[in-house]
């Protein structure tokens, strides 16, 4: 248990602090950093899937008038760790995937450096690639942990005697296609390294962590810490494609260092981050459901493949919340990679949670209906008492909650499907989960200046609101008004900080500076002078490790399929989460309508089309990888329940960037079903998926 | 982006020679689609000459009763002009159809008919494609063809190697809405002034994808007539995509039906031009106008469709799709008593 702060600014409905610069348009970004006469970048890429560069023609390049540098891994300098084969750029000759970095061009213009770099002649010793994902392929491995350090597999009891002897199962394969994370802001940084000796570099970088970005950057460069500097104080979305830096940023860096003392620039075009940006593995799940007649499971079980780079492995935890979601007695997961030719897959919003929870969740809406049982009362039949996965009680687990409460304001009761004129309409619903994670390192400076309280961390802001609430939280640990509170974050001049990532940033960064702040009132009291200073450490703060600590929502979806044409409209998406206590509503309500969105737009739309031949993402710019757009999104209502929860921390709170988008696609499908019959199993919901089944 | 040479000439006459004098030369006008090429590699020329201050922008009666768009109009005017939104209506949805408010606002009527195929391989220029680079293949043929023609290709599989291989699609909704008004395209040239049937502006392949139209360098369109239509005619586009805006067409529908019941009817997204379905409009000649009869008419079209495999189990689909979309749209302008 923990003593929870009594909330004044925590639960206000306070305005963005950084809102106004960024209306006005003077917030600064990576990219637009101010620095005296910088210098652009743009990268070569490889254009074969797999084989070597035997040679680059550099030398016309190299000759034209404003072209600075331009290094290939024939001549670049040679890294101190190429430990992580993502970020050993320029380091060897060999292709592992199309559109690699093999070289970069440094010149007075962005234009310049741009026309140059694509007009350069590479010689390659091409190789068959394999780029192609099946859940029939013989190489298929187990990886040693799945990502967040999951067990590959687990397994409980008998799936196959309880499929063989259970009054009614169900068996099916469900898959989700390739995303892409596509923050409106690309990957984008502004490097400088001091002219003297071996230097002192600053990096602007866009990113969901300014610490762990300069860790990688040192081990890459063989830096200390302290020649490091990463500065990011505003972030125009990450989605996780941030939360470690991509090979682009040691790009940028290897770039500056060839030209000291001048800043360069280097953006990610929109194409290039279809290749180095990370996304989401396609997943193919096959789920296996055993109930009874009154639909109480006696199994369940997934088994996951997806893919990952035979660069370097990324293994999605997709099969983990099926581990804990319901009650059965006999439970299986199963995660099996194919290591591909292909860009290296990572983080994106709820990675295993996300895709984890489309298969189960549609999987339980085709169980209710062959039991005729509602399938919010299928959900309520199998709510565990402890987590099924470690046997600890929840620290709070409202999904029942949730759910009757959506039905309710959604208007659930009553027949699920109707026709408006041209329109079969059809509702649906699935359920939401994320887990309520706090990383092991952050700290908080506090200050007292000029009468003003100044708390000082590492943390990142990426549209989610830490600017706003870290003041709210620091506040209400202090016992002082919102008002007289700053916090300044995004700067490894500040003490360090986790990676905004997991939905732990508030959790984590919270939890250090109510450290700070009760530190801070211990040593000085309630009168402090100016200068008094005190810092707390996130492991300093009471840690709960004997209850199962998670996040649950609801999410509630009226679907409208066109009778003629089969286009799929969404007018409305309800969602009801239990996420602790709210820091800020305005915020809050954000982040999960965003969440609910990313989702519609997953169920509905986005889509990597991967070309296997070439080994590429054919459809790799916005106007081809559809987005939901404005005209797509009807009404998006998010609500929390009143939830109490004293073990997750200090507020009370659980982290809200993940959930929303959990959940939102399983509940389109069965919506969809109910409007049309058709079963949609392979994501996007599209057309001609639907088109056969039309009156 | 390669560095080219930008011209301003001071009219329409000098603008056509200094493009007819470099073969390397585009004229600009909106830019829309003509600064992503450049800026993708798409497009390299070595003089862009800008004729957007150049041609007209006004919208002007014609004394039969049409209307002229001078080409520099932009489609947002043209989309909400009185004359247009109440006598060629087809035209005023299809504008909206397209893009999205700020590029409508840039795009023109002489430059939006020219926009070019978004095939994605052809805006790639590290993939073969035969309309781009002319000789190096078609990488569309068995790839990503949720976007191609399944009307007026060779066949089902096209040999991806040859030469002459392109299953790309037009992708402007404005020109699916001229090509069934029967628009007259204004064309000046270093020969003289020309007008150009707007249903045979947009070529097939033929033996050389690289050309879109028939228009021959250095011609320039300077403006596009609507021909009066009978009072009482109809007509209304529907445009079927993956998203509800900003999407180029899965497949679309021009439809205008006379006070006499004849029917003229374009497809989009189905070829390599706005497909004029004249085998449907034979069918139906003389006929009268019912559900029955134009789903027949719209069978003997699609007879010849080809449908392309690929990624995500190809484009079939749009074969029905059409289908569907042509009766669903000609059924919204029957009278009440045909429908």
């Amino acid at each position: 248990m923990t003593d929870l702060l009594e909330p004044r600014a925590i639960g206000q409905d306070l305005v963005r602090r950084d809102g106004e610069l960024k209306v006005r348009g003077t917030a600064t970004y990576a990219y637009e950093t101010p620095v005296e006469h910088p210098a652009y970048a743009h990268p070569v890429q490889a254009t074969i899937a797999r084989g070597r560069v035997t040679a680059m023609d550099t030398a016309a390049a190299e000759a034209l008038d404003g072209v600075l540098a331009v290094l290939t891994p024939f001549n670049a300098e040679r890294l101190a760790s190429t430990e992580d084969a993502e970020y050993a750029v320029l380091q060897g000759q060999d292709v592992g995937f199309r559109g690699q970095l093999i070289g970069v061009v440094v010149a007075e213009t962005s234009e310049l450096a741009r026309e140059v770099a694509d007009g350069i002649t590479v010689r390659y010793e091409e190789q068959p690639h394999d780029a192609e994902l099946s859940a029939d392929r013989p190489d298929l491995y187990a990886p040693e942990q799945v990502n967040a350090g999951h067990e590959t597999d687990t397994a409980e009891g008998d799936v196959a005697a309880a499929m063989a002897a259970a009054e009614m199962t169900l068996e099916r394969t469900y898959s989700t296609a390739m995303y892409h994370n596509n923050p409106l802001e690309p990957h984008a940084t502004t490097a400088l390294w001091e002219p003297a000796g071996d230097g002192f570099l600053t990096l602007w970088d866009s990113t969901q962590g300014v610490h762990p970005d300069r860790a990688a950057v040192c081990q890459v460069f063989g830096l200390e810490q302290e020649q490091v500097r990463v500065v990011c104080p505003y972030v125009g979305g990450g989605f996780g494609s941030k939360g470690l830096p991509h090979a682009n940023v040691m790009l940028t860096a290897l770039a500056a260092r060839a030209l000291p003392g001048r800043p360069v620039k280097l953006a990610l075009t929109r194409q290039q981050m279809f290749f180095l940006a990370g996304y989401r593995t396609p997943t193919i799940q096959r789920m296996q459901l055993a109930a009874d007649s009154r639909g109480r499971l006696s199994a369940i079980a997934i088994d996951v493949v997806e893919q990952t780079s035979k660069v370097k492995e990324f293994a999605e935890q997709t099969g983990v919340p099926t581990r804990m979601m319901y009650a059965s007695p006999n439970r299986r997961s199963t995660h099996r990679l194919a290591a591909l030719d292909v860009p290296i897959p990572s983080w994106m919003r709820a990675p295993g949670e996300c895709p984890g929870m489309f298969g189960p969740e549609v999987a339980m809406d085709e169980l209710a209906e062959e039991l005729g049982i509602d399938p919010i009362e299928l959900r309520v039949r199998n709510e565990p008492e402890v987590d099924p996965e470690t046997g600890k009680p929840w620290s709070s687990r409202n999904l029942v909650r949730c759910l009757r409460e959506g039905a309710e304001r959604f208007g659930w009761s009553g027949p699920r499907a109707h026709r408006d004129g041209d329109w079969l309409v059809g509702t649906g619903v699935a359920s939401s989960v994320y887990p309520t994670m706090r990383q092991a390192t952050s700290t908080a400076n506090l200050r007292y200046e000029d009468g003003r309280y100044v708390a000082e961390i590492g943390a990142a802001d990426l549209g989610t609101g830490a600017w706003t609430i870290l003041p709210q939280i620091t506040a209400d640990a202090l016992g002082v008004d919102v008002a007289d509170v700053d916090v300044r974050i995004g700067d490894t001049r500040y003490p360090v900080a986790s990676v905004a990532g997991g939905s732990s940033g508030t959790n984590t960064w919270g939890s250090a500076l109510v450290v700070a702040a009760r530190e801070f009132r211990t040593k000085f009291g309630a009168d402090p002078r100016d200068g008094d200073e005190a810092s707390g450490d996130v492991d300093q703060a009471g840690q709960d490790d004997t209850h199962a600590p998670y996040a649950f929502g609801a999410q509630f979806v009226e679907a409208r399929v066109n009778a003629d044409t089969g286009e799929v409209r969404v007018p409305r998406l309800l969602g009801v989460f239990g996420v602790g206590r709210v820091i800020n509503p305005r915020t809050a309500r954000s982040q999960l309508i965003g969440g609910m969105t990313m989702g519609l737009s997953m169920a509905l739309h986005e889509n990597s089309a991967w070309d296997p031949r070439v080994g590429q993402v054919a459809n790799h710019d916005l106007a081809e990888y559809h987005i939901t757009v404005n005209a797509d999104v009807g009404e998006v209502e998010a609500h929390w329940i009143d939830e109490h929860d004293p073990y997750v921390n200090a507020m009370g709170s659980k982290g809200i960037g993940e959930i929303g988008i959990v959940g939102t696609a399983a509940a389109v499908v069965n919506a969809v079903h109910a409007a049309t019959g058709v079963r949609v199993r392979h994501l996007p919901v599209t057309l001609d998926k639907l088109l056969t089944a039309l009156p | 982006m390669k560095p080219f040479a930008y011209a301003r000439p001071g009219d329409v006459a000098e603008a056509v020679r200094d493009v007819a004098a470099e073969p390397r030369a585009v004229f600009l006008a909106g830019g829309t689609n003509l600064v992503d090429h450049l800026r993708l590699g798409v497009a390299r020329p070595d003089l862009v000459v800008d004729v957007r201050t150049l041609t007209s922008r006004e919208v002007t009666d014609l004394p039969d009763g049409g209307l002229r768009l001078g080409a520099a109009s932009t489609n947002s005017q043209v989309a909400a002009d009185p004359r247009v939104r109440e006598r060629w209506p087809v035209l005023a949805q299809a504008l909206l159809a397209g893009a999205t408010g700020q590029l409508r606002n840039m795009a023109t009527t002489g430059g939006n008919p020219l926009q070019r195929t978004r095939c994605v391989y052809f805006q790639d220029v590290t993939t073969p494609c035969n309309k781009r680079e002319p000789g190096s293949g078609c990488s569309a043929v068995g790839g990503y063809t949720r976007y191609h023609a399944v009307l007026g290709t060779p066949g089902a599989l096209p040999d991806a190697n040859a030469p002459e291989t392109c299953i790309a699609t037009h992708p402007s909704d404005m020109a699916v809405a001229l090509a069934a008004l029967d628009a007259q395209v204004q064309v000046l040239g270093p020969a003289g002034e020309r007008t150009v049937p707007f249903p045979e502006l947009h070529r097939l392949p033929g033996d050389d994808p690289s050309r879109d139209t028939v228009l021959e360098h250095g011609e320039l369109i300077t403006a596009i007539d609507l021909p009066a239509l009978p009072v009482g005619t109809r007509s209304a586009y529907r445009k079927v995509r993956d998203r509800a805006s900003y999407a180029f067409a899965l497949v679309s529908v021009a439809a205008v039906v006379t006070p006499d019941g004849e029917l003229r009817l374009a497809l989009g997204g189905v070829a390599h031009k706005p497909w004029r379905a004249t085998r449907a409009e034979e069918v139906l000649r003389g006929q009268q106008l019912t559900e029955d009869a134009v789903r027949a008419a719209i069978a003997a079209e699609l007879a010849a469709a080809q449908p392309q495999p690929g990624i995500d189990s190809g484009n079939g689909f749009k074969i029905p799709l059409v289908a569907r979309t042509v009766l669903a749209t000609v059924r919204g302008l029957l009278p009440e008593e045909q429908s």
